[in-house]
């Protein structure tokens, strides 16, 4: 008998719930003017940013980003664009 | 750095179904980097506890439950009792979380208990202003003049007409070790307060504001940038308080005034009709303004 | 050992033997006795267990959850106004399917304010998902709290266990009561707690999950049927039991002098006590009259009392609750199952008797005796009203 049943769900199970399809627009990462703040990765509500300070090269995991904008709108130097997405 | 990989593996994954700018998965993503695997959370019923584990998923891996919508501090008291028994206690965190509602309305009561029992658990609470998880009524901590479905506007009314209850305060008034305040706006201060609380034995409280873009009604971007405003106009001022002391706050930069605030959100849209909107967004200014005062936030 | 204690020490020391690790609770007469005993054997390091004395009734069920989450044996106990402040929380425990043992020192529901018996507060939460046993004594109360956390760990049942007492009545008079001097015999029989699931860094499940309506019936359903198979567990634990302790009381349900019986009075808890003297009397003077004990409310033994009822005349329900707006709730349940099973030769009288602590003597059972059989499907009528207040 599987009582886990609507009870219980295994660690981190939600990785298979691909939340892209939510977005309506898309960040695009430029990768001209990036200082590596890293502003944009604490600020990703989804968690989806990642990236490296040294080659200043950031980007984002389009399965789960929900096309909030918030990157594009606190990226300090403008280096994150949000345009729309293609349905 | 982080790599892609990496961040599929973080301890509040995506794959939630918050809405797109939710501050409080990002909030709660902010503290789970912190407090790391050795931790146990509970839940109240709410926004989070909704949008991160819809049965058969989940967005947590650590030891996660949800019980009901009053009780997130007592569970969490039963936690820490039963690690404690088998001694665990020491090296496993315990967090207790809620959203406004669940913490300072119908939840007060076991989070009363929790504190004066002083259970070495660190209760967050999400305070995105009202219930949002049943769609936007107002909760004990609804700032005033808001628009909710329960505080609506009108021909009588400019919304919420109480001030919001000074939470944090009640849980001074509980001589726990360590009460805080935070914003989504502010990472840095927030995983700051809890590495500290982490440090501490005992009862803890941290209160994070946590905007909410359908129930405040703007576009998903301004997320952080409302969690910013609404400390540097003084309308939410970010401390730290040890016992009934409060031992620090965070200077505001540059003032800014409350209607730069206000006028982002749908639901201060009322205000901004007549004249008589006018004079209530003075009484907001002044709120604002006493607690620049009362906090010594400049 | 043989003892003199008082109900509330006796079932203290049942828990006692079954060594629990977090017990949580809120004073609420008639239960207090129970965890201010509770609260000494802690204090006096005589039970290594956390005491969490909390702020309501809500918590204490809360935390007991928290806590049965975890893996570790726990007990709460309350009665009437503070049940019902925790029925929430026990709903969602049986939900979560998570051990928890309760007493439920059972008393009147306010309004007006009665801190005396009855169990109106049990049928409160007859739907709960609890498995609701009664004791009849102090001796058959120790023993099935011994009991009721090997039925609730039973890794097929998993199911908080609310163990019934009646308030004053046993919970605070003295009474004989045999108590077992061997803790490894207790360990034996009820081995240590081992679940499947629990809150654990090392296996870090999500508990209390959102069950959408593609998910929660079957959810439902299988602590349904996990009640059902528990009855099973319940007359296990109490056959267990006797080979280890010598001690037996029935498994679900119980009778009394029940062969060739023609009318016989089914009732549970205390005041079958009283109901077998009399029935001792009757038959003496040559009245084929006979007890159906229930032992067991969730699960309802239905095949059991069907059974034993088939060939009853008449049947007297002794209702110490009452449903407003229908009528009496065990003698309805006991007429559903004759009727499912096709015997309608049975005459079935519920009688409410004995609210609020209103004494039901053995004449009010003579007479009840006499009635039944000149009387047809009696719905919860009340019984020894006082007219002059009508
Ligand atoms: C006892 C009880 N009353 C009411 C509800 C309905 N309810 C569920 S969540 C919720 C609001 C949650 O608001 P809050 O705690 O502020 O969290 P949010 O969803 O805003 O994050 C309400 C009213 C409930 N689940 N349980
Ligand atoms: S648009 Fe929103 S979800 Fe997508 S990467 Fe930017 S911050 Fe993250
Ligand atoms: S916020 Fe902008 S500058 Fe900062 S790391 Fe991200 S892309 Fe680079
Ligand atoms: S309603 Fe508000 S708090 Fe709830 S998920 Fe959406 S943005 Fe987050
Ligand atoms: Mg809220």
């Amino acid at each position: 008998m599987d009582f886990k049943v609507g009870i219980i769900s295994m660690p981190g199970a939600a990785l298979s719930n691909k939340t892209g399809s939510f977005a309506n627009e898309t960040p695009v990462f430029k990768h001209k003017a990036c200082t590596g703040c890293n502003l944009c990765i604490y600020f990703c509500p989804e968690g989806v940013i990642y990236g490296d300070k040294k080659t200043k090269i950031y980007d984002f995991d389009p399965d789960y980003c929900k096309g909030c904008g918030i990157c594009a709108e606190e990226c300090p130097v403008d280096d994150i664009e949000m345009v729309l997405v293609e349905k | 750095m982080l790599t892609k990989e990496e961040t599929r593996n973080e301890l509040f994954t995506m794959g939630h179904t918050g809405c797109s700018g939710c501050a409080q998965s990002m909030s709660v993503k902010l503290i789970m980097e912190i407090l790391g695997k050795n931790t146990i959370a509970t839940s109240a019923t709410g926004c989070l506890e909704v949008f991160s584990t819809r049965w058969p998923e989940s967005s947590w891996k650590i030891p996660w439950i949800h019980s009901l919508f009053e009780n997130s501090a007592a569970v969490a008291s039963g936690v820490e009792a039963a690690l404690k028994y088998m001694g665990k206690k020491d090296g496993i965190n315990v967090i207790a979380q809620g959203g406004d509602g669940g913490t300072a309305d119908i939840g007060l009561q076991a989070l009363s208990g929790m504190f004066e029992r002083n259970h070495d658990v660190l209760y967050i609470c999400y305070d995105n202003g009202a219930y949002m998880n049943t769609g936007y009524q107002r909760s004990g901590l609804t700032p005033f003049d808001a628009y909710t479905t329960t505080s609506p506007s009108g021909k009588e009314s400019f919304g919420n007409n109480r001030p919001k209850k000074y939470m944090p305060e009640i849980a001074m008034a509980h001589r726990i070790p360590y009460t805080a305040v935070s914003s989504a706006g502010y990472p840095m201060d927030l995983q700051k307060k809890v590495k500290k609380a982490m440090t501490i034995k005992g009862a803890k409280y941290l209160q994070v504001d946590v905007p909410c873009v359908p129930g405040w009604k703007y576009e998903p971007r301004y997320s952080v940038k409302l969690a910013q405003l609404a400390v540097q106009t003084g309308l939410y001022p970010l401390f730290e308080a040890e016992y009934d002391k409060i031992i620090s706050v965070k200077k505001i930069s540059k003032k800014v005034p409350v209607e730069e605030y206000l006028k982002l959100q749908g639901r201060f849209k009322h205000l901004f009709k007549d004249e008589a909107g006018r004079a209530e967004i003075e009484k907001i200014q002044k709120m604002a303004d006493e607690n620049i005062e009362r906090y010594g936030l400049m | 050992m043989k003892q003199v204690l008082e109900g509330s020490m006796a079932i203290a020391d049942g828990v006692r033997m079954a060594e629990p690790h977090v017990i949580s609770a809120y004073p609420i007469t008639p239960q207090t006795h129970i965890v201010e005993h509770l609260s000494q054997m802690v204090a006096d390091g005589d039970l290594k267990a956390e005491f969490i004395m909390v702020e309501s009734e809500h918590s204490a069920a809360s935390v007991v959850l928290g806590a049965s989450a975890c893996g570790v044996r726990t007990y709460t106990a309350t009665a009437a106004q503070g049940l019902l402040y925790m029925e929430e929380v026990i709903y969602n425990i049986a939900g979560m399917r998570l051990p928890v043992v309760m007493t439920l020192a059972n008393r009147a529901v306010s309004a007006p304010i009665n801190i005396w018996n009855d169990m109106q507060d049990a049928m409160a939460i007859r739907d709960t998902g609890a498995i609701m046993l009664v004791a009849e004594n102090n001796q058959e109360a120790y023993d099935m709290h011994i009991q009721a956390f090997k039925i609730a760990e039973n890794r097929d049942v998993m199911l908080p266990v609310i163990v019934n007492v009646d308030g004053f009545v046993l919970t605070h008079t003295f009474e004989v009561v045999e108590t077992i001097d061997s803790i490894d015999k207790v360990r034996e029989y009820l081995p240590p707690i081992n679940m499947e699931y629990k809150l654990d860094v090392e296996n870090p499940y999500s508990f209390g999950t959102l069950g959408e309506p593609s998910v929660y019936m079957e959810s439902r359903y299988n602590m349904y049927n996990a009640m059902k198979y528990s009855s099973k567990t319940i007359i296990d634990a109490a056959k267990d039991f006797k080979n280890m302790f010598g001690r037996f009381y029935g498994g679900l349900t119980d009778t009394y002098k029940m062969d060739d019986a023609q009318t016989v009075i089914v009732a549970m808890g205390s005041v079958l006590g009283t109901i077998k003297d009399v029935v001792d009397e009757l038959r003496d003077s040559g009245k084929k009259i006979g007890v159906l004990k229930i032992r067991s409310f969730r699960p309802f033994p239905e095949e059991e009392i069907v059974n034993a009822l088939k060939n009853a005349k008449n049947v007297i329900v002794i209702e110490k609750a009452i449903c407003p707006g229908k009528g009496g709730i065990l003698s309805v349940e006991i007429r559903d199952s004759l009727f499912k099973h096709k015997i309608n030769t049975v005459n079935v009288n519920g009688y409410t008797i004995g609210l609020g602590g209103r004494d039901i003597t053995p004449k009010n059972i003579k007479d009840l005796v006499e009635r039944a059989e000149k009387e047809e499907n009696v719905d919860g009528e009340f019984i020894g009203l006082s007219q002059q207040y009508l």
